[in-house]
């Protein structure tokens, strides 16, 4: 208990009040005992405005993203852990390794102190397995009804080797396309737990940061061109992104994509496509021909991408169309996500 | 997965694409409609037409429950829920329907209409029992598989005396609208019907008799796995050739003549047929939809907020009747995939991925594309 502070806040029964957010008294106790008691680190502990970082030599790679999930806590993850990975995995993907993390918070009146102390104890556990301390964040308070519960934003920093060059404009006809693992599994764990939809279904989301498999992937020396993360609009959407910006077409195997069998069930009942369904955990990685068995190898043992897979190749196509071989032989397109398939995932 | 992976197999695909094209007659065009959406669906994502012989022509049918949902019908809707404030529940893929003065229920919500997406009636029960002091209307579509959920809906709602609960009923029939298509003249040439998978679960293959007997066009129901379509479409092609018109059942691990008749009963206990009602692409086609009975009358929103349905044409320039018809084919239209995309359809056909042109746009648009 802070000195300052008469009564410890009571986490157990209280709850967020307009109080927390007016850079009173209140709020700073709730920094003081929460936050930063929490995420306890030597940056944080300054206590300033700002982070003062050491000096990184090297180029800077920054990130930021926002996160509003519904419902908050979902088989695998919470929106805290949610929110570290998201946002390493994003400068993970430039070819960087994350530094430093900040957070800002977006608390709604009413919130349970218990739910926010689970949120922040997740996330201060997320930033010290991946080695990224959360060092300056923000905390704002909205009227009840003014938000849902608590929004999240982190934003991080990273530092990326002189000799690489990741973008989502690199991929060349005749380059391979491979995913680290499984597909849609965090979609649909949240999905399953969505009120008014539940259904017991042994869904675990896939959260994860996704670093040290990249810095895994970059070591392997393998000529890698893009990485990316198939987050929103699951992996149809992000390789068609890719397709777009490079000006290449796609050619995908549909039996070469898993998709865990519980969560290809609850897609089949509901009539969705795995293919769209957001994923926090995995990874695309697209690279030259020559290194793929390399690099697939190196993917295979890292515990983060066992079941890597080659799912395809780079065609040339003015369409930018990506195309699978079904399963049963055919040809379809694997389109843009039209609309939305599940609204607030991450 | 089990019962699933067995009906996408590759391997027995192959095998009946061989046998397909080891009957078929070089000299005969096979044109067979399948008439719903799930098999269009099933079509177009599994690329089953890629396994076919040029000569079997797959072409689109009306059976997809919010491609013939006419304007004035959405509408209508939102009318319920702009002007007299209901909480509208319905579908998910019914908030995109194009309606007059370029809205859609999604657009009636942004606009602050309470329109609720929901997965099943008794959500809009819930809402209902959650709600006592609003109005809440179920915008029912579809045919006759989602009839016998709206229909134990109303029979909970008279039991737990839901006041405030009513529907907007929109349920029309398969065989009238087979007899519609057929009745065309000068319509699309058909040589037999790839017939309806859920829709024949509950009302059995024996409705589709009449189109093999009076018509001479053969039927076979058939499941909505790639398989199943593939298996039916072969089980076409053996009927033509022999000059038989039959109703034969692929789809016999769920499709029974008499279908289920535990449904039709509650079906006929709350709903009885409209003497008429319009369909988008097929007009106006009597005795092709149900209302519900007066004894019901009091869940009718139509009757509890005076809503008279008022028929409004379709875009100039869309397609869609003439594709729900079976006469045209999706990139037969100026519009399609220009300024009619998924992201911002025009015509109905383009918004469930039920529909012709969204299967088409979606998952077949590289055909015909020049590369």
């Amino acid at each position: 208990m802070s000195k300052n502070n008469a009564r410890a806040l009571d986490i157990k029964n209280g709850c967020i009040e307009m109080s927390h957010g007016s850079g009173g008294r209140a709020m700073a106790q709730l920094i003081h005992e929460l936050f930063t008691a929490t995420f306890d680190n030597s940056y944080l502990a300054q206590g300033n405005d700002g982070a003062l970082l050491p000096q990184a030599g090297g180029r800077l790679v920054m990130s930021t993203d926002g996160h509003v999930i519904s419902p908050l806590f979902f088989a695998g993850g919470d929106i805290g852990c949610l929110s570290v990975h998201g946002t390493i995995n994003d400068v993970a993907m430039m070819g960087a390794m994350p530094l430093y993390l900040a957070a800002s918070f977006i608390l709604e009146e009413g919130f349970p102190l218990i739910d926010l102390k689970r949120i922040v104890e997740s996330m201060a556990q997320a930033s010290a397995d991946a080695g990224v301390p959360i060092v300056t964040g923000d905390t704002k308070v909205v009227e009840k009804g003014k938000g849902d519960g608590v929004f999240i934003t982190t934003t991080a920093v990273g530092i990326m080797r002189h000799d690489i060059t990741l973008s989502g404009n690199l991929a060349q006809p005749g380059d391979r396309i491979l995913v680290s693992g499984t597909i849609g599994d965090h979609g649909m764990a949240v999905l399953s737990q969505r009120e008014g939809l539940n259904f017991d279904a042994p869904i675990v989301s896939d959260t994860a940061a996704l670093h040290e498999l990249v810095a895994a992937m970059l070591d392997s020396g393998a000529k890698l061109r893009v990485l990316r993360d198939p987050t929103r609009g699951g992996l149809a959407t992000t390789l068609n992104e890719i397709a777009k910006q490079s000006g290449v077409g796609m050619l995908l195997e549909e039996t070469a994509i898993k998709v865990n069998p519980p969560v290809a069930a609850a897609c089949e009942f509901l009539g969705l496509d795995p293919l769209y369904i957001a994923n926090e955990g995995k990874l695309i990685a697209i690279c030259a021909a020559e290194d793929t068995d390399k690099l697939l190898k190196v993917m295979q043992a890292h515990p983060r991408a066992k079941d890597a897979t080659i799912i395809g190749s780079i065609c040339e196509d003015p369409h930018c169309f990506v195309q699978m071989t079904t399963k049963l032989g055919g040809r379809r397109i694997v389109d843009w996500l039209a609309g939305e398939q599940l609204p607030r995932i991450c | 997965m089990k019962y699933v992976d067995e009906f996408r197999d590759g391997k027995l695909a192959k095998i009946i694409a061989a046998n397909i094209a080891h009957e078929v007659d070089p000299a005969h065009i096979y044109r067979l409609m399948e008439f719903c959406g799930g098999h269009t669906h099933a079509i177009s994502r599994y690329g089953i037409s890629d396994l076919l012989p040029a000569n079997v022509r797959m072409i689109h049918g009306p059976g997809c429950p919010i491609c013939v949902l006419p304007i004035g019908r959405v509408d209508q809707a939102i009318r319920l829920a702009c002007d007299h404030g209901v909480i509208l529940c319905t579908y998910a893929d019914t908030m995109r329907v194009p309606a007059s003065g370029k809205l859609t229920l999604m657009r009636a919500r942004a606009n602050g209409a309470d329109v609720r997406m929901i997965y099943s009636t008794q959500d809009a029960l819930k809402i209902a029992r959650d709600n006592p002091g609003r109005e809440v209307v179920f915008l029912a579509i579809g045919f006759e598989t989602t009839t016998p959920p709206t229909a134990v809906a109303i029979k909970q709602a008279r039991v737990e005396n839901l006041q405030n609960f009513s529907i907007l009923c929109n349920h029309v029939l398969t065989p009238a609208a087979m007899h519609a298509i057929l009745a065309v003249e000068d319509g699309v040439q058909l040589d037999g019907f790839v017939g309806p998978a859920h829709v024949s679960t509950i009302i059995g293959s024996k409705p589709y008799e009449v189109f093999a007997d009076d018509y001479a066009k053969p039927v076979v129901i058939a499941g909505f796995e790639p398989l199943d379509v593939m298996q039916a479409i072969l089980m076409l092609v053996r009927q033509i050739n022999t000059g038989r018109a039959a109703v034969e059942n692929e789809f016999t691990r769920a499709v029974t003549r008499e279908g289920n008749i535990k449904a039709q009963l509650l079906v006929a206990e709350v709903f009885e047929l409209r003497e008429v009602f319009e369909w988008r692409g097929l007009g106006s086609v009597p005795f092709s939809a149900l209302k519900l009975t007066p004894d019901f009358a009091a869940f009718d929103a139509e009757l509890k907020f005076g809503s008279d349905y008022i028929a409004v044409p379709d875009h100039k320039a869309c397609e869609c009747a003439a594709i729900l018809r079976g006469e045209k084919h999706p990139q037969a239209c100026k519009i399609f995939g220009t300024v009619c995309t998924p992201e911002n359809p025009i015509g109905s056909c383009m918004v469930s991925s039920e529909g012709a042109c969204a299967a088409h746009y979606s998952y077949g648009r590289f055909r015909g594309v020049i590369v």
